[in-house]
């Protein structure tokens, strides 16, 4: 298993070593002069001047690249144009927000994507069968944004059973420490707070997790299908066990392999996917924040959320594909 | 489906080959092209894919001919208050948009937008992607890795952020997201092709041919190639869906235009936002408008895939 891991942690590393020289490129393609793309159409000539000293702009590629790698190390990636706020301290402070919205989304999908799944597998050909099939399929095809019109217009303008955007009601004086609003309010005591959090959280959690929790229940059905036709559940079943022991650890354990892998791969995706749901809902996380630099053109802002998002996302592919050596000894020999 | 009809698939399929091992990949292709067209006849859902699909390219061509009002003509806007826009009356079937657009021409020349930028950052997507699986999968060594690990990093970025990037490198435009689209679609393609290629390699066939004196570029491309096509085909069907969703997000991001009464239909849903509740419906013209066209594309691609792709399951 170490050797595995060990493997899989060193192929990722040139992954991310392109990855800084791809952004690195990119800002140096940028319309115009880089300095001045960086700091934007206000800059005087003197800042200009002093930030293409600082990067090196006017220095041979390889020092410049070099220079480049000396700020990442050192955390700076460099400040907003519309704020004039370190982009990693704005990242940072947003970065709770989109962790939250993307758990929960991921949640949703999970808790209801495998029974969904498993069941419909089970009883094939039924009208459940038809209808997590069909409904799945609307989960891939519905624009996600849209998706969230329609969740708000219904359950927050017209019902009014939950509040239509931000994280939390500006009235209820919650004590923040992590960021985290639900984690805090429990932290705290305040289930008030808490609760509130919650519920601002439900509708964008379930827009967002509309495309998870169709794959889940497409993947799970699918191999749940593949399953239970195999020669070891056959044997199971003559052995004489119980249905119920038979699902849990002959098929179930065998089925979720794949739906593992899909859940990893989807909650480093749920971190872009947050841009369009968390514009609708204004919540103020990476999401927006990406939005925000998108539409101002904020190219220290977008420069450094590529290279995090990116980077979460390829970490959390890294630990899918060894928890997937965990699970599945046959894994790690290929 | 099950593991006893699935074990002597892969084995048997070696042993004997379905069609002839003489036929040309371009003679093979032929004969499977229409077989494959009427046994998705005989599927309801593929037909209805294939319809809606039909109808929405139609729509497209024909815009001009559908609707007597111009897209961007804001002519009625005096009629638009702060607090309501006019609904559908006879003269403007769905009503109007907030800036005084016909909101029925808005989705009729919107389609045509997502048709065109979606059929061609698709088809930037597979030739680009397609050429570069050709030539890892055909050339292989170092160049293959080199490529392999190029299209690593750019799966490492979420695609929307990849489009996002490359938009901002070219400027707003409908070319722009174009690429931008096509681009993050390259990684799918190459390694889809790469691997089908690699499958194809230990097959007899190849082995035959290059008995037969062939060289390895002329193998690749007129025998494995037909061979390999299937998933592609495949695959950027189902891509077409999924770029009918890129574009409209692009859009809804704004990247893809600085014309607020374009005729777009992710455009469309950013400025029904405000008016969700007094006129609801400058949402949803333009949200199904974009749903029903990924679905077409999805069930076609579905179908496909049961036809063309012999690994995929039963679904």
């Amino acid at each position: 298993m170490i050797r595995f891991a060990t493997k899989r942690l060193l192929q990722a590393v040139p992954v991310l070593l392109g990855l800084v020289v791809l952004v690195f490129i990119w800002v140096r393609l940028l319309p115009g002069d880089p300095a001045r793309a960086l700091l934007g159409e206000s800059a005087t000539p003197a800042q200009v001047e002093r930030l293409r000293a600082a990067y090196g702009f006017d220095r041979p590629i390889l020092e410049q690249f070099w220079m480049y790698l000396q700020r990442l190390g050192r955390g700076d990636f460099g400040t907003s144009l519309t704020t004039g706020e370190s982009v990693l301290d704005g990242f940072l402070r947003r970065f709770p927000a989109t962790i939250e919205l993307a758990v929960a989304a991921m949640i949703f999908a999970v808790v209801l994507g495998i029974p969904i799944g498993y069941f419909a597998a089970r009883h094939r050909g039924s009208l459940l069968d038809g209808a997590a099939v069909g409904g799945s399929l609307f989960g891939f095809v519905v624009p996600v944004f849209f998706l969230a019109y329609i969740l708000k217009f219904i359950f927050a303008l017209k019902l009014g059973w939950f509040p239509t955007a931000g994280r939390q009601d500006p009235r209820i004086n919650a004590t923040h420490y992590s960021g985290f609003y639900i984690v805090d309010g429990i932290l705290t005591g305040e289930w008030d707070a808490a609760w509130d959090a919650v519920r601002h959280l439900a509708l964008p959690a379930v827009a967002l997790g509309a495309i998870p929790l169709a794959m889940i229940v497409r993947i799970t059905r699918a191999s749940v299908l593949d399953v239970i036709s195999e020669d070891y559940v056959r044997t199971a079943k003559a052995k004489g066990l119980t249905r119920r022991i038979i699902s849990r650890r002959h098929v179930l354990r065998n089925a979720l392999l794949p739906v593992a892998t899909i859940i990893g791969l989807q909650t480093g995706a749920l971190l872009a996917g947050a841009v369009l749901t968390e514009t609708v809902f204004a919540i103020n996380g990476v999401g927006s924040y990406m939005f925000n630099a998108i539409g101002s053109m904020d190219y220290p802002v977008l420069q450094a959320c590529i290279l995090f998002v990116a980077l979460i996302y390829t970490v959390i592919n890294l630990l899918t594909d060894m928890s997937y050596g965990l699970i599945d000894p046959r894994a790690r020999l290929s | 489906m099950s593991a006893i009809a699935q074990a002597p698939g892969p084995a048997g399929q070696t042993g004997q080959p379905k069609q002839p091992a003489k036929a040309t990949g371009a003679q093979r292709s032929a004969g499977t092209t229409v077989r494959v067209i009427r046994q998705l006849l005989r599927q309801p859902a593929a037909v209805f894919g294939l319809a809606i699909v039909l109808i929405v390219i139609l729509v497209a061509i024909f815009a001009p001919l559908l609707t007597p009002y111009e897209p961007s003509s804001i002519e009625w806007g005096n009629q638009i208050t702060p607090k309501s826009v006019p609904g559908p009356s006879a003269e403007h079937l769905l009503g109007l948009d907030s800036f005084g657009s016909d909101l029925m021409t808005q989705i009729v020349y919107g389609a045509r937008q997502t048709i065109v930028v979606g059929v061609v950052s698709t088809g930037i997507g597979v030739s680009v992607g397609a050429l570069l699986g050709l030539i890892a999968g055909g050339i292989g060594g170092w160049v293959d890795t080199a490529i392999m690990r190029l299209m690593d990093i750019m799966l490492s970025i979420p695609a929307l952020l990849l489009a996002v990037s490359i938009v901002s490198l070219m400027g707003r435009s409908p070319m722009a997201v174009m690429v931008a689209i096509g681009v993050s679609q390259v990684p799918i393609f190459t390694r889809l092709l790469r691997g089908s290629l690699l499958g194809e390699r230990r097959r007899d066939y190849v082995l035959a041919a290059r008995s037969l004196g062939l060289r390895r570029p002329g193998i690749v491309t007129m025998e494995m190639m037909p061979n390999a096509a299937g998933p592609l085909i495949v695959q950027a069907t189902l891509m077409l869906a999924t770029a009918v969703n890129s574009v409209a997000a692009l859009s809804f991001l704004g990247l893809s235009t600085s014309e607020p009464t374009a005729a777009e239909w992710g455009l469309m849903l950013v400025k029904a936002q405000s008016r969700l509740v007094s006129s609801p419906l400058l949402a949803f013209a333009p949200g199904c408008a974009i749903a029903i066209t990924a679905l077409g594309f999805t069930l076609l691609g579905e179908a496909l895939r049961e036809q063309l792709d012999p690994k995929s399951r039963p679904r």
